[in-house]
């Protein structure tokens, strides 16, 4: 797959802006806050987040508090197959992640929305999330989020409640 | 590595047909209709919009390029899938499955029953389904089959018109469903609760649509407590959903929201129908005999057996959502009739070096878009693979669509590019606009060509 640049990754290049206006339409707007005179960019203000990747490559990058995960993915323009392909609107299962039990407990309460989803999810664990609906805070900085096979090693495909 | 440019074709221009694209360099994408994305317009509920974003992918990759898109062209009768095959090196076949499975019971063709498949695309505005026009003056409808298709034409029937009109349904389907006298939906299976094919999100949906109240047989739901705990967490909570909704006495606020609702929808289980009655000296439908079933074994693979004891409906309109079928379209293109698809190895057609298949005419038609998304990358890694390794022969070069575009010119087939597509697009948009919907969708190919080419 490395061997040549795909209609895919040509396209992802051009759906983050896509992506990026999608999201902002579907989610409340962020809290603004306003500053009397100019404040230099803070470095700072960034979480650290690493992804496992199917090879099980470690990736890492930084998002903005705030930002989800799926956010992260397509903003630092991972190369994840089919990652977010309802763009963030608890339509489908593929931002599927998998945390240790560690973070998994950070992350917060799971809406039963999510879960309806997160449950057609090929090889679900007790600690999946979909990563549309986590945000980002400092709390998590340096979390490690894995992403897992979407189909049977196998090659064969099966939808989440066979 | 060969020298040439490999050329490649895909046949079908729906969640298959794109999510193959994007992993292939460089691609002729041919579409029936005018308009592209299958399944995605034409299946996908019109009050399910986000499942729709995938079109945003499908117009990136379509609009690159590298991808052309040719609609209004008719494999199998403009142009042979052979024709293809000379003008390509590989061609992938992604039509999916525009047939349905019958149920093959007496007074099927009666006036009054439809398949599932119809009836979604006379809601979503398929061509071929325009004059279907169901008589929605009856009370009851039964539909056969318990999958999220089931589900989706039970809400369409029993949801509040405030909440479709606002959506992308049809302007004569929502009319229709203004004069619509059908208050009680059934949703007949054969098999028992823990067997049932839809998704908790769709029974959700039922669960809180306005103005309905379940109505179902608690005696359906024996013994399926205490096989709760042995289910896995997707099951588990589905089925916990259902006992809770047929069985729990609801809270106070619950039970006045019931009491006031107008509708009502309710699974039946153990039932399989056996044949449609009409009302005596004609032929309209008055109601449908189910035989009663018990299951054997338990799970995923208890059989329905038939009791012998059979149970009459009265009804008026009946939907059988028992399955698409992909049906054949080139006598040339091996297909197995009796599952149904085009036989292969991971999207390899089988005896038919340089065809490949994905979607649902490869594997048959289940599964939501993240499943033909995958069973379509994993074709395309076929196709890669195969070229990589020689196994596709690639030697000879090519002409691709120069050939093909030669051919339809000759036979008087004009193509529809995928920019002629976005005028239909825009005018969809622009008259859904004043009625306060994401669009008007043109019902006729004749509308579509002519926008497409004014």
């Amino acid at each position: 797959m490395a061997l040549v640049t795909t209609l895919r990754r040509l396209v992802q290049n051009s759906l983050r802006e896509y992506s990026r206006k999608a999201s902002a339409v579907t989610w409340p707007t962020k809290q603004r806050s306003f500053s009397v005179g100019t404040q230099p960019l803070r470095s700072d203000n960034k979480v650290t987040v690493n992804f496992i990747n199917r090879d099980g490559e470690k990736i890492t990058v930084k998002g903005s508090p705030g930002d989800s995960l799926l956010d992260v993915v397509i903003n630092e323009d991972l190369d994840f197959d089919g990652f977010g392909a309802c763009e963030g609107t608890l339509a489908c299962s593929t931002c599927h992640l998998i945390f240790d039990e560690e973070m998994y407990k950070k992350l917060g309460p799971i809406t039963d929305e999510e879960m309806d989803m997160l449950d057609l999810a090929y090889g679900l664990t007790d600690t999946s999330r979909l990563g549309c609906q986590i945000c980002l805070t400092k709390s998590l900085e340096g979390m490690v989020a894995r992403v897992p096979e979407s189909v049977a090693d196998i090659r064969q495909t099966k939808d989440g409640l066979s | 590595m060969s020298s040439c440019s490999p050329k490649v074709c895909i046949v079908g221009s729906g969640p298959a047909g794109f999510y193959t694209a994007q992993h292939l360099i460089k691609v002729d994408i041919y579409e029936r209709l005018p308009v592209p994305f299958g399944l995605v317009r034409f299946g996908v509920a019109p009050d399910h919009p986000e499942v729709k974003n995938v079109i945003n992918t499908f117009t990136q990759t379509a609009k690159h390029s590298r991808c052309s898109f040719y609609g209004n062209v008719n494999v199998g009768k403009n142009v042979s899938i052979t024709e293809l095959q000379q003008a390509y090196h590989a061609v992938v076949l992604s039509y999916g499955a525009e047939g349905n499975r019958s149920m093959g019971v007496p007074g099927e063709d009666l006036a009054g029953v439809y398949s599932a498949k119809d009836f979604v695309g006379w809601y979503n505005g398929l061509p071929s389904c325009r004059e279907l026009s169901p008589d929605l003056s009856c009370e009851t409808a039964v539909i056969l089959g318990q999958g999220n298709v089931a589900l989706d034409v039970a809400r369409i029937l029993l949801a509040p018109i405030d909440i479709l009109k606002k959506t992308d349904i049809t302007q004569p389907t929502l009319e229709a469903l203004a004069e619509s006298q059908v208050r009680r939906v059934l949703i007949v299976g054969r098999r028992g609760p823990i067997q049932i094919a839809c998704t908790i999100k769709e029974l959700r949906e039922m669960v809180n649509l306005p103005d309905t109240r379940p109505d179902m047989v608690a005696a359906d739901f024996d013994g399926v407590k205490e096989a709760l705990k042995d289910l896995p967490r997707p099951r588990k909570r589905l089925t916990e959903l259902m006992l809770k909704t047929a069985l729990e006495v609801p809270g106070e606020k619950e039970q006045e929201r019931r009491s006031k609702a107008s509708r009502t929808w309710g699974f039946r289980f153990f039932r399989s129908p056996v044949e449609v009655l009409a009302e005596p000296g004609h032929s309209r439908i008055a109601g449908i005999r189910l035989a009663i079933n018990k299951l054997e074994g338990s799970g995923d693979g208890a059989q329905a057996v038939l009791t012998g004891e059979v149970e009459d409906v009265s009804c008026g309109l009946v939907v059988s959502s028992i399955g698409y079928k992909s049906l054949p379209i080139d006598p040339s293109v091996p297909f197995d009739s009796r599952k149904a698809i085009v036989p292969n190895t991971m999207g390899r057609v089988k005896q038919a070096a340089g065809l490949y298949c994905s979607g649902w005419l490869k594997t048959g038609p289940t599964g939501v878009i993240a499943t033909t998304m995958n069973n379509s990358f994993d074709t395309a890694r076929s196709i890669v693979e195969d070229m990589e390794s020689g196994t596709l022969d690639m030697s000879a070069a090519k002409p691709g669509s120069q050939s093909i575009s030669a051919l339809l010119e000759k036979r008087g087939v004009k193509p529809v590019t995928f920019s002629d597509w976005e005028k239909i697009d825009n005018v969809e948009m622009k008259r859904g606009e004043s009625r306060g919907k994401p669009r008007e969708k043109l019902l006729t190919v004749e509308e579509m060509l002519h926008v497409a080419w004014t």
